[in-house]
């Protein structure tokens, strides 16, 4: 397996993994509010800084798996502590560590009780978070990726709004039932191949009947974590209850391990299986991305709209990493940074106004924009960029994705475009709302417009909309050789067995 | 005929300045809600500095270069980059030039009329402008769509300027009819076309196109037909109707606007996909160009029979604007050198004298506070510049020289000849006689027509002579390139050599 990696002196990862853990234990001795809110703000930003290095270190000329560190763990059972990166999951580990400080600050007033839990929750959080996007033994990422339902069941259950219990249930209990399926299907490939090591299990020859089954009980895991309809209705549900940092990380990180699990484990695990079920699942994509868009066009409700909005796009995700070409398929990772980006900022924007008037609903907070000129120039370039407005980062993910369906399929890409206008119709729809509203809108003049601590959290956000719109090259830079890699395998996979079929 | 080999290009970092201008202007305006002296001075010396930046390129082309700039490079083949050549000149030049005339004439429109939020207005006006002339300065598809949108998006707090109910609906049919149109037929043909071609920049000739030759022919005609609707501002019709409904807003908005910059970018932008991405080859071999051509037709002949209906003196302009925009895209469709001069100019030609008539009736609503035609009857003789300034713009609109309109209808005519379209020709004919039919008795009656009764004899003056200048410049140039139409005609022959 070492073929594959390549190590550095210094444990990069581990300690990204085990930093916020290590800050988190701080937090145990029960100290005061305000020092557990800044120790929690210094912990995360120290995570974002010490996450560049492994940008600056990436080698992107190659597809190899970096930064990697191999100890045994429990040999008997050929288990180890295998982590890695490479161009599929660098970019969610950074948007992982670089999105954890602002969720704090933006729970800096948000949240007014039991702070010293809620940021200890955050912490560990974040440890497995980013684990579960460099773990590449199927045993330590299983454990991360059900360590991880617990905090964020918290995020809902303790700090969310009047339907917590509901809404944080219903999400443990569908990530849950997806999870259990994983379990079955990491086992089986484990009698399989006697390995946990996730590289030693892909391009191997299963049987059809095997690949086809562990791809269902991969898939119907990661649909769920996507969610793609129609597996999509925790979602709405905990993103209305669940606390601005909690949407955030909903939004832009948990809704891509969805995405970055059928990546790195459903095409080169089960290629034969994937061709098989790729075209069902393109048009899946197509139904959520309609679906995700009419619906969020009826929405009255602020979150529940952008949470609808969600659907589509991440329907857009899948369906670049479906058509099975480089555009389509670095197009759906670009498309995940930028949904990180952008709703991560619309679900803050929303909170905003929440910590204002108590209120997600859209007519109360119609005709701000009179008096928040600050807080709805923010809103109109994150909702521009929302619905892939050309200079913006989602236009590069949609027009990536959308290229690369037309390579595959006219009619299919066509039938996506419904959704980009749908997409254009609720933003814009939303936008009118709460910046200019109707001849009748609620007083809003007790309004404040924001304050620094505000600012600060949204424009490095704003930054990142324009740098990716209009510079994307080095993102897709870093990502490129793994796709390409992935790609090539596929191919040559294919091409195999198709001599073996004329054989 | 072989262009390219003979095209010098040149890069130039001037280019930048001209869309930097209006941009910057508008985020100094936004910070100087206190101080309207200083905010409309920067406002003018904007869209002075602006027109000079312009006017600057001109040497260099009459030299034969084309001027390029690139300012991000985005993916392969797909960049934000700006040119100015003969074709981008025509409307960059007109969005300029009228832009300064607009600055003036707004200013004591919105004064005198004590508008409010008279920041955001003069704010957006000139982010407008900076789309308009983004979009003018575009070197490819990709620029071109950008700008297009920053124009749609950045002229609806100037539709919904009021904010009752009337201006919000207008309002939203005007950014869903040209959002929606945009993402449903532009988007898909941008990317379609990218994942042919690999690029989207125009070539420097009217007549290659970017198509690749073996491209299936229903997939170039399904992106042709895609870019034609993609555009909506260029009010062909069925996607026009946003346009009467924009005529909610304050009229130098309708007339800077809705006149020039906004529909003037629909009908460039059409143009230009069909002449650089298309190009006059390909729409020969696939037979594009005359379909095209009788289908604006219905949209000229239908557009000029609603605005006789209308009583409403800015209703029936803007259905003569959807009416005479079409005359554009005729006269690009019919593909013969002539016809192709005829459009191109006209996008100069309709841009003052439509502007001039938009301008009128804001005076006289001002003046008067008459917005209906009826109610206009022997108003001409105690405003006798403003009617006189309509009647001679719409002299220009029906094509009687020696004012603008003619020369457009003259390269028409000839190019339908050329192409032996008799049908057009009676179109052409047909139009003319409705111009007549919806602007004659609009100046008849002002000057002949008797005073409604019970009105009393004074009370009512000539507009005010901020607004009366901006007018009087207006429309003496619709003269004066009726008569000199070289200055701007050296451009139009660049495009078609």
């Amino acid at each position: 397996m070492d073929v594959l990696l390549i190590k550095e002196g210094f444990p990069l990862l581990s300690f990204l993994i085990f930093f916020p853990l290590a800050g988190a234990m701080v937090l145990l001795v029960n100290p005061k509010e305000t020092f557990a809110k800044i120790w929690t703000l210094v912990v995360t930003t120290l995570t974002a800084v010490f996450s560049i290095p492994l940008l600056i270190g990436f080698d992107s000329t190659t597809a190899k798996y970096q930064f990697a560190e191999l100890y045994a763990w429990i040999p008997q059972l050929s288990i180890n502590y295998v982590v890695g990166v490479d161009g599929i999951s660098i970019l969610l580990v950074i948007l992982t560590t670089f999105i954890m400080p602002f969720c704090v600050l933006a729970s800096w007033n948000y949240i007014s009780t039991r702070v010293i839990p809620f940021m200890f929750c955050l912490l560990i959080m974040e440890t497995a978070m980013v684990g579960v996007f460099v773990a590449l033994d199927f045993v330590l990422f299983y454990i991360l990726w059900e360590f991880m339902l617990i905090p964020m069941y918290l995020l809902i259950a303790v700090w969310g709004g009047p339907r917590k219990v509901y809404a944080s249930i219903k999400f443990f209990l569908y990530t849950l039932a997806g999870s259990v399926l994983l379990l079955v299907a990491i086992i089986a490939l484990y009698l399989k191949t006697g390995s946990f090591f996730i590289p030693d299990m892909m391009w191997n020859n299963y049987s059809t009947l095997f690949q086809a089954l562990v791809f269902l009980a991969f898939f119907l895991a990661f649909a769920i974590k996507v969610p793609m309809f129609p597996f999509h209705t925790w979602l709405p549900a905990a993103h209305v209850e669940a606390p601005t940092a909690g949407s955030v990380i909903l939004a832009s990180i948990l809704l891509k391990m969805g995405t970055y699990g059928m990546l790195r484990f459903c095409l080169p695990i089960t290629p034969e299986a994937t061709f098989l079920f790729a075209p069902y699942i393109l048009w899946l994509s197509i139904a959520g991305i309609l679906y995700g868009g009419f619906t969020a066009l009826a929405q009255h409700d602020m979150k529940k709209l952008i949470a609808y909005s969600s659907v589509g796009h991440m329907g857009f995700v899948t369906l670049g990493i479906f058509v099975l070409n480089t555009k389509g398929v670095e197009g759906a990772i670009m498309q995940m940074i930028n949904h990180g980006v952008t709703t991560g900022a619309l679900f803050l924007c929303v909170g905003m106004i929440y910590e204002r008037t108590h209120s997600r609903e859209l007519k109360l907070a119609s005709g701000v924009g009179r008096f928040m000129p600050w807080y709805v120039t923010f809103l109109v370039f994150f909702s521009l960029s929302s619905f892939a407005f050309p200079g913006t980062n989602s236009f590069i993910g949609e027009f990536l994705v959308l290229a690369g369906t037309f390579e595959f399929n006219i009619v299919l890409a066509l039938a996506a475009i419904p959704g980009a206008v749908l997409a254009a119709a609720y933003m814009l729809r939303m936008l009118q709302k709460i910046v200019w509203g109707g001849t009748d809108n609620p007083d809003q003049s007790y309004l404040t417009d924001l304050c620094p601590r505000e600012i600060i959290i949204l424009a490095p956000f704003l930054a990142f909309v324009f740098w990716i719109g209009l510079g994307p090259q080095p993102f897709i830079d870093l990502i490129h050789p793994s796709v390409a890699n992935l790609l090539d395998q596929l191919q040559q996979w294919q091409q195999q067995s198709v001599a073996l079929v004329n054989l | 005929m072989d262009a390219v080999s003979t095209t010098n290009i040149v890069e130039n970092s001037c280019l930048l300045l001209a869309v930097i201008i209006p941009l910057f202007g508008s985020l100094v305006v936004m910070t100087l809600k206190n101080n309207p002296n200083l905010r409309e001075a920067i406002s003018c010396s904007a869209s002075v500095l602006l027109f000079i930046v312009v006017l600057s390129f001109i040497p260099a082309l009459k030299a034969g270069s084309t001027l390029v700039f690139p300012i991000f490079k985005i993916l392969p083949g797909l960049s934000v980059t700006l040119r100015a050549d003969g074709f981008s000149m025509i409307f960059a030049l007109v969005a300029s030039s009228l832009w300064v005339i607009a600055v003036f004439y707004s200013m004591g429109y919105m004064r005198a009329h004590d508008e409010p939020y008279q920041t955001r207005f003069n704010a957006c006006f000139a982010l407008a402008i900076f789309g308009a002339i983004g979009v003018a300065l575009s070197d490819n598809l990709f620029t071109l769509y950008l700008f297009y949108e920053i124009v749609s998006v950045c002229t609806y707090p100037l539709v919904a300027h009021h904010q009752d109910k009337e201006s919000y609906d207008g309002a939203r049919k005007y950014i869903v009819y040209l959002t929606t149109t945009a993402k449903f037929f532009l988007l898909p043909a941008l990317i379609l076309i990218y994942v042919l071609v690999g690029n989207l920049d125009f070539p420097h000739n009217i007549f290659t196109g970017i198509i690749p030759a073996d491209t299936k022919g229903w997939i170039v005609v399904l992106l042709y037909v895609f870019c034609i609707f993609g555009f909506a501002k260029n009010g062909v019709m069925p996607f026009h109707h946003w346009l009467p409904g924009a005529m909610v807003a304050p009229t130098p908005v309708s007339a800077l606007l809705h006149a020039v910059a906004v529909v003037k970018v629909g009908v460039f932008c059409t143009t230009r996909t069909m002449l650089y991405v298309f190009g006059v080859d390909t729409m020969n071999m696939l037979n594009l160009g005359i379909p095209t051509a009788y289908f604006v037709g219905f949209t000229i002949i239908v557009a000029s029979v609603i605005a006789l209906s209308k009583d409403n003196l800015k209703a029936r302009l803007a259905y003569s604007t959807v009416s005479q925009l079409s005359y554009i895209i005729l006269g690009v469709a019919l593909l013969t050198p002539h016809a192709i001069d005829g459009g191109l100019i006209h996008i100069v030609n309709h841009a003052f004298s439509k502007i001039t008539l938009f301008f009128c009736a804001g005076a006289i609503f001002i003046a008067s506070h008459k917005k209906y035609i009826s109610e206009m009857s022997g108003l001409g003789r105690t405003m006798p510049f403003t009617f006189g300034a309509f009647a001679v713009a719409s002299l220009s609109m029906i094509g009687a020289p020696p004012v603008a309109g003619f020369v457009t209808k003259w390269y028409l005519l000839v190019g339908s000849m050329e192409a032996h379209q008799v049908g057009i020709l009676l179109i052409l004919i047909a139009s003319t006689v409705l111009n007549v039919g919806y602007f004659a008795p609009v100046t008849y009656k002002a000057f002949f027509g008797k005073r409604p009764a019970g009105e009393p004899e004074t009370g009512i003056k000539e507009a005010p002579l901020s607004m009366l200048i901006p007018i009087l410049i207006a429309v003496t140039v619709s003269v004066v390139i009726g008569i000199f139409p070289g200055f701007m005609m050296q451009f139009v022959k660049m495009v078609t050599g």
